[in-house]
């Protein structure tokens, strides 16, 4: 057995891991509870994020926080217009060509970045990557304490958005009858595209809380994409506070897992989890009843 | 002879494919036509589900990884005759489908659930057969050389193309058999309309197993085709999401739910992927890796989007002798 602190450990680790895992789901679960479509680029367009992330700090020396003031604003303008040009008239709203379009774009981005950065894996250093806070007898790593915070703040903001601003509302009212939205005056395809933005603008913030701590390749996002669907399904496809606490759980699964069992089964759990859920519950934990 | 008619264009089809490893001589040439038609036979497998069945898989590396790894493992660890591990391979394959197609489809998952739910299922595979040691774990396992008809290894390629020719072949003859049969216009009734197919007393459960059984045992022989040919499997290439992507691309591409699809499919799709790369190479002066994928997500999209029924919707003659 392991002792008290090494466990305790690695539950905090799971949580600060599980927190970014969160952000990513929440971009998810958001366009599928407005647009009912599962994203299959998601993971492809966090690799880009992180590629972006890289190249501003490489090229220009921005600080991968810093960062957020460009690729924010461009993955929210990148994801509107693919939305708007390319998954929304090419898939006719049917939910397979929807999935096929999407995993059309996931193959685009991953390989035209394999092209562009072959398959190195990379990552940036900055002068605090290895700084500790200490509380009590533990260590926790600066850069993820940050990442902690900044998803709560990017989900606080988020819910404030939806629950408060006029576009917030539309959102809401799209999600819920999207026939009856058309009807008093919402231009339902706009919607569509900003929703479609406001998940790919998680995944630029995601992006910077990783890099600092994190490696990036081509075929990163594989290894998020599938842990986001786990996180989606579990907390309930299209549930906010889900995707949260579907997000800390399955970090805590994960680093005790890979604790219990070794790095490379312990993604195993995940994916057992996955399957069972959707087996046996797929409306997730906090989902409505189908 | 009207009994035949229906199967004479695929014989024809089948013809002008057995001829090509005469004219091609290059051993590049006929490396890639083997790995080309392997792709066309797991396309198969996927079109008979998804094209047909209307049950689009993102795993069917389930199917193609067990396949491959059965009759690996078959024969370097217990020494049986890969001709005799070939049925037990192709039959485990099978049995991975109906568990697949068990567990998914009584639990009623359709569309992005059952192709989410059917990835997973390849990337559990692939997780475990990368620590299991009879796998060979991270560092694969290795056929031994052997080179003899007689033990699945052939020195002419040209030999192993037409073997690959048969697998394919037979499938596409049961395919088109199934197509114009009960079970095939069952299958496409639960395509078309699950519930409709359910009030006129189809079995939808029994004919969407019954589909994913025969899906993961054609696309398993395509693994077993792909394992004796190349002699090496690690989990990323038996389980991996390539093929998955693969298998789905070749009969989306050439026509979705057609017997010739996966074929046409699987080879515009590497005679077009192989062009470009040559010409990269040959305008940049060096490789540019996953260049050819990028094109494949380009045509992905724009049939989903422009031309639902592929390349053969696309060539109306051919379309009428096909339907």
């Amino acid at each position: 057995m392991y002792s008290p602190e090494i466990l305790l450990t690695a539950v905090l680790n799971g949580l600060m891991t599980g927190s970014v895992y969160a952000l990513i789901a929440l971009g998810l679960t958001l366009v599928y509870g407005v647009l009912h479509i599962i994203n299959f680029a998601h993971g492809a367009t966090l690799t880009a994020a992180m590629f972006a992330v890289y190249v501003l700090h490489g090229a220009a020396g921005l600080d991968p926080y810093v960062a957020m003031i460009v690729t924010v604003p461009g993955l929210f303008a990148l994801g509107y217009a693919v939305q708007r040009l390319v998954i929304g008239p090419a898939s006719h709203g049917d939910d397979g060509n929807i999935l096929l379009v999407t995993l059309g774009l996931a193959i685009i981005i991953e390989n035209a970045l394999l092209a562009w950065f072959r398959s190195d894996t990379r990552s940036i250093d900055v002068p605090y990557g290895f700084s500790v806070i200490e509380v009590g007898t533990l260590f926790l790593s600066l850069p993820r304490v940050i990442a902690v915070f900044g998803v709560l703040l990017v989900a606080l903001l988020l819910w404030l958005f939806l629950a408060r601003s006029t576009t917030g509302q539309a959102i809401r009212a799209v999600a819920k009858e999207k026939t009856g939205a058309a009807l008093v005056g919402i231009d339902v395809g706009h919607i569509y595209a900003v929703t479609f933005g406001l998940g790919a603008a998680c995944l630029a913030v995601a992006a910077s809380l990783l890099m600092p701590t994190f490696l990036v390749n081509p075929r990163i996002g594989n290894a998020f994409v599938l842990v986001a669907f786990t996180i989606v399904v579990l907390g309930g496809m299209g549930s906010i506070p889900g995707a949260l606490l579907g997000g800390l759980f399955i970090g805590v699964v994960e680093s005790l897992s890979g604790l219990f069992m070794g790095e490379s089964l312990g993604q195993i759990g995940i994916f057992l989890i996955f399957i069972l859920v959707l087996l046996i519950r797929p409306t997730g934990l906090f989902g409505a009843k189908a | 002879m009207s009994a035949l008619r229906p199967y004479a264009a695929i014989l024809a089809v089948l013809a002008v494919l057995a001829v090509l490893p005469v004219v091609f001589t290059s051993g590049t040439m006929q490396n890639f036509l083997i790995f080309t038609l392997i792709v066309a036979l797991a396309g198969q497998g996927w079109n008979l589900l998804g094209g047909y069945g209307g049950q689009f898989s993102f795993g069917h590396a389930s199917f193609f990884g067990t396949g491959a790894y059965a009759i690996a493992i078959l024969q370097e660890r217990l020494g049986l005759n890969p001709w005799l591990a070939l049925p037990i391979a192709i039959g485990l394959g099978a049995l991975v489908g109906a568990v697949i197609g068990t567990l998914a489809f009584r639990a009623r998952l359709r569309g992005s659930y059952f192709a989410l739910v059917t990835l997973a299922f390849a990337e559990v595979f692939r997780i475990v057969a990368n620590v299991l040691p009879v796998t060979g774990g991270a560092a694969g396992i290795l056929i031994r050389l052997n080179v003899d008809p007689l033990n699945f290894q052939f020195a002419d390629r040209a030999a192993f193309h037409w073997l690959t020719l048969l697998f394919l072949g037979a499938v596409m003859l049961l395919v088109r058999a199934l197509e114009r049969g009960r079970f095939g216009a069952r299958l496409v009734a639960v395509r078309e309309n699950e519930d409709a197919a359910r009030a006129l007393g189809v079995d939808v459960l029994r004919v969407k197993i019954a589909a994913i059984t025969l899906s993961g045992a054609i696309t398993a022989a395509a693994g077993c085709l792909y394992a004796q040919k190349f002699l090496y499997l690690d989990a990323m290439i038996a389980y991996g999401p390539w093929i998955s992507v693969e298998a789905l691309l070749a009969p989306i591409i050439g026509g979705l739910g057609t017997v010739f699809g996966p074929v046409l499919g699987a080879f515009v799709l590497h005679g077009i992927g192989e062009l470009t790369k040559t010409w990269i190479a040959t305008l940049t002066g060096g490789a540019l890796p996953g260049v050819d994928l990028v094109l494949f997500g380009v045509l992905l999209i724009i049939t989903v989007g422009f031309a639902p029924r592929g390349i053969l919707g696309l060539l109306p003659r051919l379309r009428v002798r096909a339907a």
